[in-house]
């Protein structure tokens, strides 16, 4: 157990490199104000000395440009680091377009994630090499954090609200997953492992094992098992809205406003139907909340996301 | 000598030394006083005895960690072990650290009063701190409380089966003595400064409590409310936080670090006004652009109370509100860095005199510096992704809060101990106890920075095989750091009762504790009210330029 004790990291993520980056600009940073003020500091204490007990020095009261100089200097490297950070941090809270997909649901003390393709997980994660893939997530009971050090990527499970982190895995191997928000008696093993896999391998991964219902299949099961098929017509003369080729679009509410429809508001919809009442319609449907499971609702988005528009034949 | 004796004619102490010692024995005495010396030295017993009890917890939490396993306790006992050292030291330890018992004692004297504006609720306030501790006391007795010291929800107000309200009201109660003396500390301040004492001759360490009570009165009920709506939702299952009744998690969060980012000011703030003191004092200058120090402490009071959401970039709250949250605490920087430098420019040409206090000083702008600079790395929304909640943080605030101001405190103890006590200490154990503290605590935290861009989250009971050698050097710091805590304890004990007696000012500094004052102060510190007539820190002739 005394082999392998690394001091640093692996960097297995495309934004690894630029976060330790800043990581290293910042120590040189502080390394640089930290020995600069000890060694004035020994320096002083050494060269003034006190010789006599009774040694009067002479006062000097303070120096307007030197107050100038130090709050300025701080000020701009202050700044600059502030501008630096915020672009490498929309970096990476930003996922680009092409990323797969994933559903995580956190709770008291385990990862259940959820591969579009209806892979379930517990605790592991697969995920291809070189693949954007983007986490939807959510908590069944308290605050967790899913946090991967070798991809620099963390970000809290809240529970009652979707939140997301997407990464693009660059090396194969096996890393850590850590709950890193505190949330009782087992917080410590609620961790578990992240498997990067070439993309090949992970197809097999994938496809291998028993047959696994793709998320949207169950989700539409449900659809229809709680009849929401019933009012949700795809012909949209249903008394709720169609659903077909909604999502990512924007839609108008009842009351003024807009909403674009994403997971959150879907979320919402199913849970809180009357907060955001599409225009033209009535606050007729039941909530289904604590009816259906918050991996059940995922199974929901998935389906309505599949609802494609059929595509248009007239040539514009 | 330029601070003068109101009335010439009332010469010299002829009378049988009286001092607020020895005014009154029995513990009627004590525990019935008015005078701000002595609930300064009840407030120090109080918090010496939490102190004590966070720092077994601390020691008990790196005893289990010395292995990854989590063998020594039940995770459920090790929750409420570093639970517990959070809310002793931060409540019952830290907040009132410095303000209650230096602040209390010294205040009154060095703006030239008889005592705190408010003899009365000075009391009160530790009797309301005394009742919160037994209370707190008593919820560990009762099997403790398992949340951390953050009491997030909706796990404090549903999941958790722990003494979640006993501790909340603990910490609840304990506000309203900081409130109490805060208001007392601001009310003296505008209302009884001797003649001659103007705001811009005041001590910087008046200053800076003056900054650390606005927060104390502004930020304290906030988070007396935030605990009584999570306590509301605990007993009587009120919506508020817990989404299942329609609450919103994050909103706690928002309310309960409106107030606790600004208490990280309560418990830095005052020992910047520690070291200036003393920095002035080992270096018979006056302190290098007075006026910047002054107003650095107010700036970083106001700027303390708009970076609360540095503690949230993760939440899921809006990126912009996260980059607003981010360049304010970059710029806290600033007045931190203002103040570093004018202590550094205070040295410059100075006459350095190697004592206790000096040592203490060194070793706290060492920590400072350390501990200030690493938050460059956590305002820094890029990387505090990584960085949040790991034991990067854990190091972080340790150094500001550990290695700030209860360095501070202890070397303010140092300093000003001659005048609180009458006594003297030996110097050499001082030294050998600041030099102590100052390696022992490098060893148990620095090696936490690692672990915590290691990626080792807080708060774990057991952890990968990994991370086991910084533990254990951890571990072994934390030996040598309670080793350096528990010398002074013993010789400082010592000293009351067999030290030789103190002069009135035997470090020759500045300021009415130590040209007035006796050692230790009469109870009414002044034979009749001074006037002060020169600015702080007048060690010598002022030179022009």
């Amino acid at each position: 157990m005394w082999t392998d004790f690394p001091l640093f990291p692996e960097q297995a993520s495309s934004f690894a490199l630029k976060v330790d980056g800043i990581y290293f600009a910042t120590v040189i940073l502080s390394v640089f104000f930290a020995a600069l003020v000890s060694v004035l500091v020994v320096y002083f204490a050494i060269k003034y000395r006190r010789k006599s007990p009774d040694e009067i020095t002479r006062q000097i009261s303070g120096h307007i440009g030197l107050e100038i100089f130090w709050t300025a200097i701080p000020l701009v490297l202050a700044l600059g680091m502030f501008v630096w950070s915020t672009v490498l941090y929309f970096h990476i809270t930003t996922p680009p377009a092409n990323t797969m997909e994933i559903y995580v649901v956190g709770k008291q003390w385990m990862w259940k994630l959820q591969h579009p393709e209806g892979k379930r997980e517990i605790n592991e994660l697969h995920v291809p090499l070189g693949q954007p893939v983007r986490l939807t997530m959510t908590s069944e009971d308290v605050l967790h954090s899913f946090y991967v050090p070798a991809f620099r990527v963390k970000k809290d499970l809240v529970p009652g609200r979707y939140t997301s982190l997407w990464f693009e895995a660059t090396k194969v191997g096996s890393y850590h997953l850590f709950c890193a928000e505190y949330c009782g008696t087992e917080h410590s093993r609620m961790i578990g492992w992240v498997h990067v896999m070439e993309p090949q391998d992970y197809q097999n991964w994938l496809t291998g094992g028993v047959a696994n219902e793709p998320m949207e299949v169950t989700g539409q099961r449900l659809f229809e098992q709680y009849a929401c098929h019933t009012c949700h017509k795809d012909d949209g003369k249903g008394r709720g809205p169609s659903l077909v080729g909604v999502y990512g679009k924007s839609v108008g509410l009842e009351g003024g406003g807009s909403a674009v429809v994403n997971e959150a508001y879907i979320r919402e919809s199913i849970l809180n139907p009357a907060a955001k009442l599409v225009v033209g319609y009535k606050p007729i449907m039941p909530t289904f909340k604590g009816q259906i499971s918050e991996e059940g609702v995922m199974q929901l988005i998935a389906y309505v996301k599949s609802l494609k528009a059929p595509e248009l034949t007239s040539v514009e | 000598m330029a601070i003068a004796e109101h009335d010439g004619s009332s010469s010299g102490y002829a009378a049988p030394k009286t001092n607020y010692l020895n005014n009154g024995y029995g513990l009627k005495s004590w525990l019935l006083t008015k005078d701000h010396k002595r609930i300064a030295v009840l407030y120090m017993i109080s918090i010496s005895i939490f102190f004590a009890v966070g720092g077994v917890f601390a020691g008990l939490i790196r005893l289990e960690l010395l292995t990854p396993q989590g063998d020594f306790a039940h995770s459920d006992t090790y929750n409420k072990l570093f639970t517990m050292h959070g809310v002793v030291m931060i409540f019952f330890f830290l907040v009132p650290s410095i303000p209650a018992t230096l602040g209390n004692f010294l205040l009154p004297i060095m703006v030239g009063a008889k005592d705190l504006a408010f003899p009365r609720i000075n009391l009160l306030s530790w009797y309301v701190y005394v009742a919160a501790g037994i209370i707190g006391v008593t919820a560990i007795l009762a099997g403790g409380v398992d949340t951390g010291w953050t009491f997030y929800t909706p796990y404090s107000s549903t999941y958790s089966n722990s003494n979640v309200l006993l501790a909340g009201f603990a910490a609840f109660l304990a506000g309203f003595s900081s409130i109490l003396t805060g208001l007392n500390f601001i009310v003296t301040i505008h209302t009884m400064r001797a003649p001659g004492m103007t705001w811009f001759r005041l001590p910087l360490f008046v200053w800076a409590h003056y900054a650390t009570s606005l927060i104390m009165i502004l930020g304290t009920p906030v988070i007396a409310i935030t605990l009584v709506l999570m306590m509301l939702e605990r007993a009587f299952g009120f919506g508020f936080f817990d989404p299942r009744l329609g609450g919103d998690p994050v909103l706690f969060q928002h309310l309960f670090w409106f107030y606790s980012h600004p208490a990280v000011y309560i418990m830095i703030l005052p020992s910047m006004g520690v070291m200036s003191e003393m920095i002035a004092c080992i270096s018979r200058k006056r302190i290098f652009g007075y006026e910047f120090v002054a107003f650095s402490s107010v700036a970083i009071a106001i700027l303390g109370f708009l970076v609360w959401g540095h503690h949230m970039f993760l939440s899921s709250q809006s990126t912009y509100a996260g980059m607003v949250f981010s360049v304010i605490t970059f710029l806290v920087a600033v007045p931190s860095a203002i103040k570093t430098f004018n202590w550094t420019a205070t040295m410059y040409k100075g006459s350095i005199v190697y004592n206790t206090p000096m040592y203490y000083v060194v070793g706290y702008l060492g920590l400072f510096l350390i501990g200030g600079l690493t938050g460059l790395f956590l305002s820094n929304m890029g990387l505090d992704v990584h960085l949040h909640d790991t034991y990067f943080v854990v190091a972080h605030f340790h150094y500001i809060m550990v290695g700030g101001q209860v360095m501070g405190y202890l070397g303010g103890m140092h300093f000003w101990w001659p005048k609180i006590t009458g006594k003297t200490y030996s110097d050499s154990m001082g030294k050998a106890s600041a030099v102590l503290v100052f390696l022992g605590f490098n060893l148990t935290f620095f090696p936490q920075f690692l672990l915590g861009y290691l990626g080792m989250p807080r708060r774990y009971h057991s952890y990968p095989d990994e991370f086991q050698i910084l533990n254990v050097a951890s571990t072994f710091g934390a030996t040598v750091l309670a080793l350096g805590y528990l010398i002074p304890a013993i010789y400082l004990t010592w000293s009351i009762f067999k030290g030789p007696k103190a002069s009135q000012n035997p470090w020759g500094a500045k300021g009415l504790e130590w040209e007035v004052a006796d050692s230790p102060p009469t109870t009414f510190n002044f034979e009749s009210t001074p006037v002060v007539t020169e600015e702080a820190y007048q060690y010598g002739p002022i030179e022009e330029h």
